[in-house]
């Protein structure tokens, strides 16, 4: 039986470029787990990303999600962009109400889709700036409502790319609590591209480590054995979070290492 | 344990001032209002009187050829203070001459928003469109407003529909131009978003599109505004009847200097004043989040 999410034999080669940036890459998530992608700039990660997420074809081997094979994107697998993506002409509520009018429309009545961009709200911790257009917001802010949004649509499956990549250390700090909280809560399927090794190693199931590209693909995969709830200050000398870390440092400092440092 | 439960103690040594004692709120001094308005009025007025100044003397110099501020004071003193007197024919004050004009800037300006908007949109959406069009409007903008003027009085034998077509077709080509641009630079990101809601068809257009491309339309909007004023006292003056171009044009044939220079400044202060109003317009319409 295939997984949850099932990425086989996934080749992605663009065109007037020879080499695929991605080849072979082989991936299974299960439902409920909460897996980060993580390798050095350009090696691929938002490329990968983007093809569960169905804006870009792949070129060889495919994506099965519950069972039925993806095509084209969809609200089933919700993105969290690095850049937040929000409308800017629109409150945060009204973009939240945008993606959920839009997708749940069949299923809710208007009264209930606004109970449910409520709950949404109130889920990211944002109930206080509905009103506020995301000019008005911080970073931090903006990346909240951009996951609110992306829970809203009900998904399988949660795509977030860097999401925290743009923030300050303590604001980044305070989402990956708030992350960790809702997953905790919802147990929601979630792949997340990162270049954080504390983040992946907190926040993850498993880590997923790519190689560096042209021709990246899947080179360890390492299980996070941390019970939940976990907590950033104790963490910091446990152990087992220790060698977590140092397993990933050293897969992409030691065995693949930066190209384009290595050529500096 | 619940790690998280364990409370983090504040290190003794750091102190929380101002936290006990009610600390005074320190009053920043600021400028005042007034202070402020002088600031941004005072300059330019200063800077008008000494061109005056320089103006009057110029103007006193024996053989000069223009009339000094004081004169045009003096001679036009019944078209300035009466801009409302109305003797029949084109015997008006300069409201009703101006206001002759605007009413033409506003109908060629409204079917050039329109038109313009419209044919930006499909150019924008539509590569065939914009391959087949583009390179034809690029070289029809370049037409200088007065030189459709014979076609468009041969085509329309009437002054007035000859005059509003001068005003639509000086004014559409930049409100094409900037919406179809605006269409075609609507962000990827924005485009993602849409893709995976699946927000398509009309609703795509008018939800994302639209919106993305006000700013862009409305800087088009606002180039059209000032093209459409140059264009409208060009043309009044060669199609003659009610209007400050015209009025301009008699006054020179009566050789009435002063009224002249009263009707440029006149035509000066409308012209800014559609300017702005169509950029107050766009800062209501895209609610201050330009792009950002
Ligand atoms: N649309 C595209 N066309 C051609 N090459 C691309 C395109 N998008 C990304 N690439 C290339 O693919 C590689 C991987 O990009 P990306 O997935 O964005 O990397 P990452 O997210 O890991 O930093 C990069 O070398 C980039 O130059
Ligand atoms: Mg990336």
């Amino acid at each position: 039986m295939p997984a949850f999410l099932d990425i086989s034999r996934l080749t992605i080669a663009f065109p007037r470029s020879p080499v695929p940036v991605l080849s072979d890459v082989e991936l299974a998530i299960e439902k409920g787990e909460f897996v980060a992608v993580i390798g050095h700039s350009g090696c691929g990660k938002s490329t990968m990303l983007n093809v569960v997420a169905g804006l870009l074809e792949p070129t060889l081997g495919g994506v099965v999600l519950d069972g039925r094979e993806i095509s084209g994107p969809g609200p089933d697998r919700a993105v969290v962009f690095q850049n937040h993506s929000l409308l800017p002409w629109l409150t945060c509520y009204e973009n939240i109400k945008l993606a959920v009018d839009q997708t749940l429309r069949g299923s809710m009545s208007r009264k209930e889709r606004h109970e449910w961009i409520l709950h949404n709200l109130a889920l990211v911790r944002m109930t206080h700036a509905k009103d506020k257009r995301p000019h008005e917001i911080s970073g931090g802010m903006k990346q909240r409502i951009g996951i609110g949004r992306a829970l809203a649509m009900k998904p399988k499956v949660l795509l977030m790319d860097e999401p925290f990549g743009a923030l300050d250390a303590l604001t980044r700090a305070h989402l990956q609590d708030q992350v960790m909280q809702i997953h905790a809560e919802l147990g929601m399927t979630t792949m997340m591209i990162t270049h954080d090794v504390d983040e992946a190693v907190l926040l993850s199931d498993r880590i997923v480590m790519l190689t560096n590209g042209p021709n990246a693909h899947v080179g360890e995969i390492l299980h996070v054995d941390l019970p939940r709830p976990r907590d950033r200050l104790a963490l910091a000398n446990d152990p087992r979070f220790i060698n977590a870390r140092a397993a990933v440092l050293e897969f992409l400092h030691a065995r693949h290492a930066n190209p384009a440092l290595e050529a500096a | 344990m619940n790690v998280q439960a364990k409370p983090v103690a504040a290190p003794a040594a750091v102190s929380t001032p101002g936290q006990g004692a009610k600390r005074p709120v320190p009053v920043i001094p600021q400028d005042s209002r007034l202070r402020k308005i002088a600031a941004e009025v005072l300059p330019p007025l200063l800077i008008l009187a000494v061109l005056l100044a320089v103006w009057e003397f110029a103007g006193r110099q024996p053989g000069a050829t223009l009339p000094a501020p004081s004169q045009v004071w003096t001679q036009s003193y019944d078209l300035i203070v009466n801009p409302f007197y109305d003797n029949g024919g084109l015997d008006k004050g300069l409201f009703w001459h101006l206001s002759a004009s605007l009413t033409r800037v506003f109908m060629g300006f409204s079917i050039a928003a329109v038109v313009g908007i419209a044919t930006g949109l499909l150019i924008g959406t539509s590569t065939f469109a914009m391959r087949g069009l583009d390179p034809i409007f690029q070289v029809l903008r370049t037409i200088p407003p007065l030189a459709w003027l014979p076609l468009s009085l041969a085509a329309f034998r009437e002054a007035q529909p000859s005059a509003i077509f001068v005003i639509f077709i000086t004014s559409v080509w930049p409100i094409i131009i900037n919406t179809s641009v605006g269409v075609r630079n609507v962000p990827q990101d924005y485009r993602n978003v849409a893709a995976v809601i699946r927000l398509r068809g009309p609703a795509y257009f008018l939800k994302v599109v639209l919106p993305a491309a006000a700013p862009y339309i409305f800087t088009g909007l606002r180039i059209g505004i000032g093209l459409s004023w140059l264009a409208i006292i060009a043309a009044e003056m060669l199609i003659g009847g009610v209007g400050i171009g015209f009025f301009v044009w008699d006054a020179w044939n009566s050789s009435n200097l002063t009224d002249i220079i009263v009707a440029l400044v006149y035509v000066g202060l409308v012209g800014f004043a559609l300017d702005r109003l169509v950029a107050l317009v766009g800062r209501l319409v895209t609610r201050g989040t330009m792009a950002n």
